[in-house]
């Protein structure tokens, strides 16, 4: 038994080499996050009658329930400057560490390396081991680091140590997960879905949960995101709340390492089915389309879903702001002034942030097409550079907008349920799509380091966290202006409120044309990389 | 007609590396021209140059008489290539992989695209994901062929055949030819170039060695020669050209440049040769030389 382990320290040390600069980034990232929130809480709220004010608009505020869960203690500095962070954070982090977990193991084994590896004295569960003590590892340091931060801008120890833990045992739940999910699929890609899906149905339930029941109900306990709000973190310190993620990786490990065990290498539990002797597809469009269909068609089900469900609750947002106090403080969390408006804008903002992520990962797979030698493949035949790249830029570029359109159309079906007017449909369609060119200058900026830079193409993922940090929190932080304007997302027209202004989508769109331009300009001169 | 592929003086760095250094390379309509040279030599680089995929840093070339890098796109019309690390997309099967790339380069023929699946007996059902390296081969050597193209460019396009497989793409490039295509295949193997090529280039560091006919090649090596004599003749390790003389009793083995034979011969007949007996030099010891640097030749 302790031969299948052989090995797990020198791959400890491997997946520590390559990750050694993105999880220390990451990590500093996540604690830095945190600490600026608390100290600009503090800094906003000096006294409790303010907090308290401002926490039971938050918690009277259904959109707002839903997309960062309540405030549990309106008394406490510490619950209202991270109730924005609580779940919303432990889903990054949950994403983080399925990144993490799949990218040591599975994708690894895509690739073949680990057959190399595994002809050493290499066990079978070393990879799976080494993948989940980094994880698990690095979750912890995660969550200590933030308890730090969290200590230094002023909060108390004890819930300082709940939110940073909260946090590094929903790494730990969903790495373990990922564990299993890479058994599960031959493919890196799809073993990641999976865990993705999970991290996902994990936050719309305790989105529906939270906003059903003040305190969470059954549906917030069924989600390890939950469990995180349910620790209430400065509002409680319930330690034992963390013994369910504990619990969760507990089956999770032993499943995936069973699985492990028991399949050969390279092989899933879901196997391929043989596909045609004959193939329909005839040009790079077609093949592109077909690369990225699924994912495609995922993110559209989840706006979807996701919409409809912020719709719906979207009525039970009015009715209760008339102090200036409260307008202030929605206006810093990114809405506008006209109540159940100014909440449907600030879903559509958040819609906008997350369809940046996916324009970026559909773009992103023109570098992993190059990168695998496909490129190579196709470009050796009749079809010019510029003809395969638009063929991936163009489903990137028209599913932001398809993404969004179904997103805008959902929200709009789903107030039209809660309320029974349906004229808000058509509006907030057209409103999601003002959110368009925002995440095209992400989508532009990263087909620009596709051109010129190629090895520089991950490096998007930091200039989108730095976006979406800036967009959401600098209002909080009261962050200058010059440094809120370098996000695209501050560009965004506030829709569907009335006063929105909609001069920003003209240099948005001229932005994302430019970073375009010229990245076709980059794309078309240089050396094509080989894998 | 002019040369279907005419290399000269090309340079490419990647960074401070040089890639090709000066290289010299002509390939002539309708001949199977064998690329030599040992790992790391420079022939990929020199097929992704041709495809217009890396962009030179000086010289001059073209394919079939156009600027690969400029008119990359029509070009790729009269051109198949088969990389050497072939990879393709896990989750569509071999058939679907063939199709299209038969189709982006202007269609392919069914029946020959018939043929050659199952000379090469490839299950196009199977999804790429799970070929072998061998199968992800076939699956490019037949997309390759099923294409009515002029020509061929092949990065080691056998190295992970079977021998019986090995025999069928032979039997295939000699069809080829007899079509009148060309072919421009990389190698190491040595016995592969020698069954299919008409000529040869060798390269090594970015550069060519020599290029030539293999009889040709074979010219520039050294000759064994074991002579049995009356006398011993005195100047024999003086002679230009005569090198690594031994001498066992009456019997004297030498190894001589073709152009120091005349004089090495008539100083052995001057000396009563008895008996001679000379061996050609093999293909390896030919490439062994080329390869194996800081030798002059």
């Amino acid at each position: 038994m302790a031969d299948s382990f052989a090995g797990t320290g020198a791959l400890v040390r491997l997946a520590l080499r390559r990750d050694r600069l993105l999880l220390t980034l990451w990590i500093l990232g996540f604690a830095g996050m945190a600490g600026f929130s608390a100290a600009a809480t503090v800094g906003l709220y000096p006294d409790e009658g303010s907090r308290v004010q401002a926490a039971e608009i938050v918690n009277a505020t259904g959109a707002l329930v839903a997309l960062y869960g309540p405030v549990y203690d309106p008394t406490s500095v510490g619950a209202l400057s991270l109730f924005k962070l609580t779940a919303f954070g432990a889903a990054i982090t949950a994403v983080l560490f399925v990144f993490v977990v799949i990218r040591h193991t599975r994708a690894e084994e895509e690739a073949g390396r680990l057959e190399l590896l595994g002809a050493g004295r290499l066990g079978r569960l070393a990879a799976l081991s080494a993948a989940l003590i980094v994880a698990f590892g690095a979750s912890l340091v995660l969550g200590v680091a933030s308890a730090g931060s969290l200590i230094a801008a002023g909060l108390p120890v004890a819930g300082s140590f709940a939110f940073g833990l909260g946090w590094a045992f929903t790494g730990i739940a969903f790495a373990s997960l990922a564990g299993v999910t890479a058994q599960v699929t031959t493919g890196a890609r799809a073993g990641r879905s999976l865990a993705l899906i999970a991290v996902a149905v994990a936050y719309a339930l305790r989105a529906v949960g939270d906003v059903a029941s003040g305190g969470g109900n059954w549906l917030s306990w069924l989600s390890p995101i939950g469990w995180m709000q349910q620790v209430r973190a400065y509002a409680g310190d319930r330690w034992w709340v963390l013994l369910l993620p504990t619990a969760m990786a507990a089956v999770c490990v032993p499943v995936a390492m069973v699985l492990r065990s028991r399949r050969d290498l390279g092989a899933g539990l879901l196997t391929d089915r043989a596909g045609p002797s004959q193939g329909k597809l005839s040009s790079v469009s077609g093949l592109a389309w077909r690369l990225q269909r699924t994912v495609l068609i995922s993110w559209a089900v989840g706006f979807a879903a996701f919409g409809f469900l912020l719709g719906s609750i979207s009525d039970s947002v009015t009715g209760f702001l008339d102090s200036p106090q409260a307008a202030e403080y929605l206006q810093k969390l990114g809405g506008t002034d006209a109540l159940a408006d100014a909440f449907l804008a600030a879903e559509l903002a958040i819609m906008g942030v997350l369809v940046a992520a996916y324009g970026i990962e559909a773009a992103s797979r023109l570098h992993g097409e190059e990168e695998d030698g496909h490129a190579e493949v196709l470009l050796a035949t009749s079809v010019s550079r510029g003809r395969w790249a638009a063929s991936h830029l163009v489903i990137a570029l028209m599913g932001v907008a398809g993404v969004l359109f179904v997103g805008g159309l959902a929200v709009g079906l789903g107030a039209w349920v809660a309320t029974g007017d349906p004229g808000q449909v058509g509006a907030l369609a057209v409103a999601a799509l003002s959110k368009v060119p925002a995440a095209w200058v992400l989508t532009g900026l990263l087909f620009l380091l596709f051109g010129w830079l190629p090895r520089a193409v991950p490096v998007i993922w930091g200039v989108f966290a730095v976006a979406v940090v800036v967009g959401e929190f600098g209002p909080l932080w009261d962050a200058p202006q010059w440094v809120m304007n370098l996000s695209p997302f501050v560009h965004s027209p506030g829709l569907p409120a009335p006063n929105a202004s909609l001069v920003g989508l003209v240099p948005l769109t001229l932005t994302a044309v430019v970073l375009l331009g010229l990245g076709f300009v980059g794309w078309r001169r240089r050396d094509l990389t080989t894998p | 007609m002019a040369a279907v592929i005419d290399v000269q003086g090309v340079v490419k760095r990647f960074g401070s590396t040089i890639a090709l250094d000066g290289l010299d390379l002509q390939v002539e309509a309708g001949e199977v021209h064998a690329f030599l040279g040992p790992n790391g030599a420079g022939k990929t680089t020199t097929l992704r140059v041709l495809l217009g995929q890396l962009r030179i840093d000086a010289g001059h070339m073209t394919l079939l008489g156009r600027d690969p890098w400029a008119d990359a796109v029509e070009l790729h019309k009269d051109l198949a290539y088969v990389p050497g690390e072939v990879n393709l997309w896990p989750q569509l099967s071999g058939g679907e992989v063939i199709d299209l790339l038969g189709r982006l380069r202007g269609g392919l023929d069914p029946k020959r695209r018939q043929r050659y699946v199952d000379l090469f007996e490839l299950d196009p059902t199977k999804k790429a994901r799970t070929y072998s390296k061998g199968n992800r081969q076939k699956v490019a050597l037949v997309a390759a062929l099923a294409s009515d193209v002029p020509l061929l460019l092949l990065d080691e396009p056998t190295s992970g055949l079977d021998p019986l497989m090995d025999a069928r793409f032979r039997q295939c490039m000699h069809e080829y030819r007899e079509t009148g295509g060309t072919v421009l295949l990389s190698s190491h193997i040595l016995s592969e170039a020698e069954a299919l090529s008409d000529r040869v280039t060798i390269i090594r560091s970015g550069r060519a060695m020599e290029s030539g006919s293999l009889a040709q090649l074979r010219h520039l090596a050294r000759t064994k020669v074991v002579a049995t004599v009356e006398r011993m003749p005195d100047a024999l390790a003086e002679l230009p050209g005569v090198h690594e003389v031994t001498v066992d009793g009456q019997q004297v083995s030498c190894q001589v440049d073709p152009a120091g034979m005349p004089a090495l011969l008539s100083v052995l007949a001057d000396a009563g040769v008895q008996a001679l007996s000379s061996q050609q030099p093999t293909l390896e010891e030919v490439f062994l030389r080329h390869y194996q640097g800081g030798e002059d030749g």
